[in-house]
């Protein structure tokens, strides 16, 4: 027992010195090829983190989103600033009395949060056990999902919406020409036959997976994010590999699909005042068909949001 | 005895694992080029994996975990073995010339 607790101290430990090491190297390394893929490092291993902490949920988001849909965006971030169409036009490099105070500010903000860290005594405050008390009234086994479709049903779906904004904030970087028209993603017609098998071979499985991930969300780790996140992922390798076109910005069935999810969860909400006690209320017997329909349906936002954003804003117009 | 058999079966085969993906991180940091590194890599990932799904094999309380588990061990072979191949046909086409005619420089 003993040794098996300190073998779990030492692996923690370990893992803390990575994070940290990983996260230094992130923002110090000059190249920003190299800092995205520390960055995505940095995500996986943040996931193991969570999972040492027994937040399976977490870590499956983590290395879903941080690692790997956020790591794709980055990528191509870099190859378009690499591309280089316009050098971006930086100011005079910042005098060193302006380093001194940035780096008085960050000090300050660091030593201001060990010490609230620190400071904290006893347990903390927490609503674990209300949480677990009235999971039962929703249905689910799953206490995760319980609170974020249920009990704080209002953040998750503040949540969606702003996924959205950052899909139109992207969308809006297309010139006015295209606007409308098709992103590109990979270099059209020319991708290799390994990429084209890997794009067959793959999403079948994929798509029963993110399925699957977002089925046991209701009762065991899993959920909308993180089967959302798997749908993408493969939509996203059809799309580079050219067996599936990247539909373009205008077409109705993908404006649909993309507002589908905070639609059905706001109707819901709205429903709730007159069916339940008040707005995102469930009425009892149905929470949890309720909770699994929009979760569905959000699953289905979030997978083409994402894939959207990683597509980037539209560059060619929407020929037929 | 048969379960003392099966867990030293299960502790031989993940010291394996450990050892070829240790083996193969090794080669990562100083392997020369872009082709050799990433050779080390697969190789490592895809035998270190298995070995470490077939120490986990005979510790899992149920067949479906155990099917899990060699799911995993195939899509990481897939995803592997077909990213391996795009990063390394991405090098030969940034790399000079020469590279790309003769194989990497001995």
């Amino acid at each position: 027992m003993t040794a098996g607790l300190s073998a779990g101290i030492a692996v923690d430990i370990g893992l803390a010195a990575l994070v940290a090491a990983m996260a230094l190297w992130t923002i110090t390394v000059r190249d920003a090829y190299a800092a995205v893929i520390g960055f995505i490092g940095y995500g996986l291993l943040l996931a193991l983190v969570w999972v040492r902490l027994d937040a399976v949920d977490v870590a499956l988001t983590e290395a879903a989103i941080g690692g790997g849909v956020t790591g794709v965006l980055l990528l191509r971030a870099v190859g378009a600033l690499h591309r280089g169409a316009a050098p971006l036009e930086d100011g005079p490099p910042p005098g060193p009395a302006t380093r001194r105070i940035a780096a008085l500010a960050c000090a300050a903000v660091a030593a201001g949060l060990a010490l609230v860290v620190l400071g904290v005594s006893g347990p903390a405050p927490t609503l674990a056990p209300l949480a677990a008390e009235h999971l039962p009234a929703t249905g689910l086994e799953n206490p995760v999902t319980g609170v974020l479709l249920a009990f704080r049903a209002l953040d998750t779906l503040l949540e969606k919406v702003v996924l959205l904004l950052a899909l139109i904030g992207i969308w809006s970087l297309a010139p006015d020409g295209v606007w409308g028209g098709r992103p590109t993603l990979g270099r059209p017609g020319q991708a290799s036959d390994t990429l084209r098998f890997l794009a067959q071979l793959l999403p079948p499985v994929g798509i029963v997976a993110g399925i699957h991930v977002l089925w046991v969300g209701a009762d065991a780790p899993g959920g909308a994010f993180q089967g959302g996140a798997v749908l993408a992922a493969m939509w996203i390798l059809a799309m580079m590999a050219g067996l599936a076109p990247v539909p373009a910005i205008g077409r109705p069935w993908l404006r649909a699909a993309l507002v589908v999810g905070p639609l059905a969860f706001l109707a819901v909400g709205v429903a709730g005042i007159f069916i339940a006690d008040g707005f995102l209320a469930y009425p009892p017997a149905f929470a949890k068909p309720l909770i699994l329909a929009i979760e569905a349906a959000i699953t289905l936002s979030i997978a083409v949001t994402l894939a959207m954003m990683v597509a980037g804003p539209p560059q060619r117009p929407d020929a037929p | 005895m048969t379960g003392l058999l099966l867990d030293i079966a299960s502790v031989v085969a993940i010291a394996g694992g450990a050892f070829f993906f240790l083996a193969g991180t090794v080669g990562l940091l100083r392997f020369p080029d872009t082709l050799s590194r990433l050779h080390a890599l697969t190789k490592a990932d895809t035998l270190g994996l298995g070995l470490i799904v077939l120490g986990l094999l005979p510790t899992v309380d149920s067949a479906v975990t155990g099917a899990k588990l060699v799911a995993i061990w195939l899509l990481v072979q897939l995803a592997g073995a077909s990213v391996a191949q795009l990063i390394a046909r991405a090098a030969r086409q940034d790399a000079p010339q020469d590279v790309r005619q003769d194989g990497p420089p001995s």
